[in-house]
């Protein structure tokens, strides 16, 4: 087991550095760089200015904006890898302060989703595939099916309005104004709790609705076979028949879909977050990918791409270990 | 579908009459003919359309997704105004209420404006003192009126949101056939090469899709669709947003067809076309790619909407279609401000159309594989 950690861990690095390359050339494909945008921003707002000019030129040496793309790169990859993760043009800080938080909390609603979309998902499942044909079982494909088809971001549009109607409070942000700058403390973390439920809901609805048909379908598929028909033929409970036995096969290739689901809930998260306004990865990609800050939007991708690999490694773990038949050398 | 084919023989009705004569390319059978006579005669593709029609959600919606392309690709006929046109005295105006009476037929009443004091912006109501009866078959418009008639209010400057909307479907609803299309020929050429050929063009292959599917989605599509030169013309940008979206995901469809390439390769016909010296390209179009066919349409149908809402998300980020092209992901984008979608929610409305085609391609792609899985009743 170790062993297959250590080989999936090494595979992924020329992954990485394949994603980081094409990630570094795409950001950079759009004429001019970030310099060149802030030179036009600065003439809209003062006027050409020859004093500009110059500090402009100061900075491309400073950022080594001036340099050709390979030497840049190179830098960039060198201190990657050792945590440094470059400077970010607009903010003027380093990559590293800026991303931490908010890829805690993208990570967060990420994690906060899945479980929230596997905890609703297989018990309406189950629900679905022993009433089957009912029209409660009509209702919840309808439903799962409508789930599947909205768009993660539409949905968050949708419920700002709503809760502006309703609760007359705009639902933007991780925190109530007060604990926005405010020192951590148990009150803080109820505050995050209450605003985290609204992103968890709405990225999670699409992964419920299609768990939802996928358990409906494999316990409708295990429910059929003829072990159960002994089960019940022993007199067990018709619960214990389902839950004990069925069930726990009927779980099995949802655990495996787990790595693939996750694509789709991170980049669900990058979006609802860019409307609701969340401090999030999201956003601050949009900011760096319109501006072209390179360090910043690769550092981003870069980050994308390590939590996905990681994701997907912590799911084939989980599969190894809830599926006795898949052994690993 | 086994026994299906067996019913043929054993059935009264003998093959010289009647359509079953005519093969796979015959019509349906008359309502006086044995209804199995002509089933042995029809090959996989027809077998897997009567099952598609017998069920009742796939053809109704069918149907559905046809009138939403008819409406859309005649846009310029069922249009109430044209959808650029800017009235900087109707800004943000609710939507109208079609009323009908006996004197005037279906009308709408005009609008009266006042100014709010505290947001010095015009706020509309009906006025029932103007009466603008509804015209059809007017001004090459299939619906449209003399005076006002907004029946879904208008936006920012004073465009007709329904025109909006309509024309903006046919952005939104070919860049999804367009791009699946492009997908389509992208993965079954690339799997079909994987499979077939193995070796290193197959590793070669399969490490791209992997490095592929390593990056998520939107951040990849946010990268290259900011990567556009921004001094393009609408078109460009359209094709461009195209090609960008089906990059991605070709990669499924390429895994799929190669899976059952890689089947297909070992049968004894390929061996013995081989042996008959054909050529690999004959091989691969005549034997191995029509056994994928009907997985293809599938896989494809339900790769639309995933098209559609990507287009839809990267307009509404501002990084998709520009102007003067208008797409449903576009005029989303204008609610993203929080305050315009609070005082006028009815900007919103374009989302309902991108929910009913998406719904309605969900619901004929599970159908279509329903019909075409052969171990489902």
């Amino acid at each position: 087991m170790i062993s297959y950690i250590i080989r999936r861990a090494l595979l992924a690095i020329p992954t990485l550095l394949m994603v980081s390359i094409i990630s570094f050339v795409i950001i950079q494909l759009p004429e001019g760089d970030y310099l060149d945008r802030e030179i036009q921003r600065l003439q809209e707002q003062y006027g050409s200015d020859a004093g500009a000019a110059v500090r402009v030129e100061q900075l491309r040496e400073r950022y080594g904006l001036n340099q050709p793309m390979h030497v840049r790169y190179a830098k960039w990859i060198w201190g990657f890898a050792r945590g440094d993760f470059g400077e970010s043009f607009e903010y003027e800080q380093e990559v590293n302060s800026l991303i931490w938080d908010r890829l805690a909390y993208t990570v967060m609603i990420a994690l906060g989703s899945l479980v929230f979309s596997y905890a609703v998902a297989i018990p309406l499942g189950i629900y679905s595939a022993t009433h089957q044909y009912k029209w409660s079982d009509h209702l919840l494909t309808f439903i799962s099916f409508v789930g599947m088809s909205l768009p993660a971001f539409l949905v968050a549009l949708a419920l700002m309005v709503f809760a502006f109607r309703a609760f007359g409070v705009p639902l933007y942000g991780l925190f109530s104004d007060q604990y926005e700058n405010a020192p951590w403390s148990w009150a803080k973390l109820a505050d995050l709790l209450k605003h985290l439920w609204i992103p968890v809901v709405v990225v999670g609805i699409n992964g419920t609705a299609g768990l939802m048909r996928i358990m409906r379908g494999n316990l409708l598929d295990v429910l059929g076979q003829p072990f159960i028909v002994t089960a019940r033929a022993k007199g067990l409970k018709e619960s214990t028949v389902v839950v004990k036995h069925a069930v726990r096969i009927a779980i099995n290739p949802l655990i495996s879909i787990l790595g693939m689901s996750l694509p789709g809930i991170l980049s669900g998260a990058a979006m609802v977050s860019i409307v609701l306004g969340l401090p999030t990865v999201g956003p601050l990609l949009l900011r760096g990918l319109l501006n072209e800050d390179v360090y910043l939007a690769g550092s981003l991708i870069m980050m994308f791409s390590v939590l996905l690999i990681v994701g997907n490694l912590l799911a084939d773990i989980a599969l190894a270990w809830a599926d006795p038949r898949i052994r690993y050398e | 579908m086994d026994e299906e084919r067996n019913k043929a023989p054993q059935d009264d009705v003998p093959p010289t009459s009647g359509p079953a004569v005519r093969g796979p390319a015959g019509d349906q059978p008359g309502p006086d003919a044995d209804p199995l006579a002509g089933l042995g005669q029809l090959s996989y593709r027809r077998l897997i359309w009567r099952r598609f029609r017998k069920s009742r959600r796939g053809p109704a919606f069918g149907v559905l997704l046809i009138l939403f392309y008819v409406v859309a690709l005649g846009a310029p006929l069922f249009a109430p105004y044209d959808y650029q046109a800017i009235r900087t005295d109707f800004r943000y105006v609710p939507p109208q209420r079609m009323r009908w009476s006996w004197q005037h037929g279906l009308f709408v009443y005009g609008l009266k404006a006042e100014k709010n004091p505290e947001t010095f912006q015009s706020e509309f109501t009906p006025d029932p003192a103007q009466v603008h009866p509804v015209r059809f078959f007017h001004n090459g418009r299939l619906m449209t009126s003399g005076g006002p008639m907004f029946l879904l209010g208008t936006d920012r400057m004073g465009r007709d949101l329904l025109s909006r909307i309509i024309h903006g479907g046919r952005v939104s609803l070919t860049v999804g056939l367009l791009g699946v299309a492009l997908s389509l020929i992208l993965g079954s050429v690339l799997g079909t090469v994987s499979g077939y050929f193995g070796g290193w063009v197959d590793t070669a292959i399969q490490r791209l899709i992997e490095l592929l599917s390593a990056f998520p989605a939107i951040p990849l599509w946010m990268a290259l669709a900011a990567a556009l030169p921004p001094g393009w013309s609408s078109i460009k940008v359209y094709f461009g947003i195209t090609i960008i979206l089906s990059l991605i995901s070709w990669g499924g469809l390429a895994r799929q067809v190669r899976g059952k390439v890689l089947a297909g390769r070992e049968q004894d016909f390929v061996m013995a076309a081989r042996a008959a010296n054909a050529g690999h390209w004959y091989i691969i179009t005549r034997h191995l790619l029509p056994g994928c066919y009907s997985h293809i349409i599938v896989v494809s149908t339900m790769a639309i909407p995933g098209m559609i809402l990507g287009e839809v998300a990267l307009s509404f980020l501002g990084l998709g279609i520009r102007p003067p092209m208008t797409s449903w992901g576009v005029l989303l984008e204008e609610t993203q401000r929080v305050t315009v979608l609070l005082n006028h929610p009815w900007l919103l409305f374009p989302a309902v159309p991108v929910l009913v085609v998406v719904i309605a391609f969900n619901f004929v792609g599970d159908s279509l594989r329903d019909a075409a899985d052969p171990y489902s009743d």
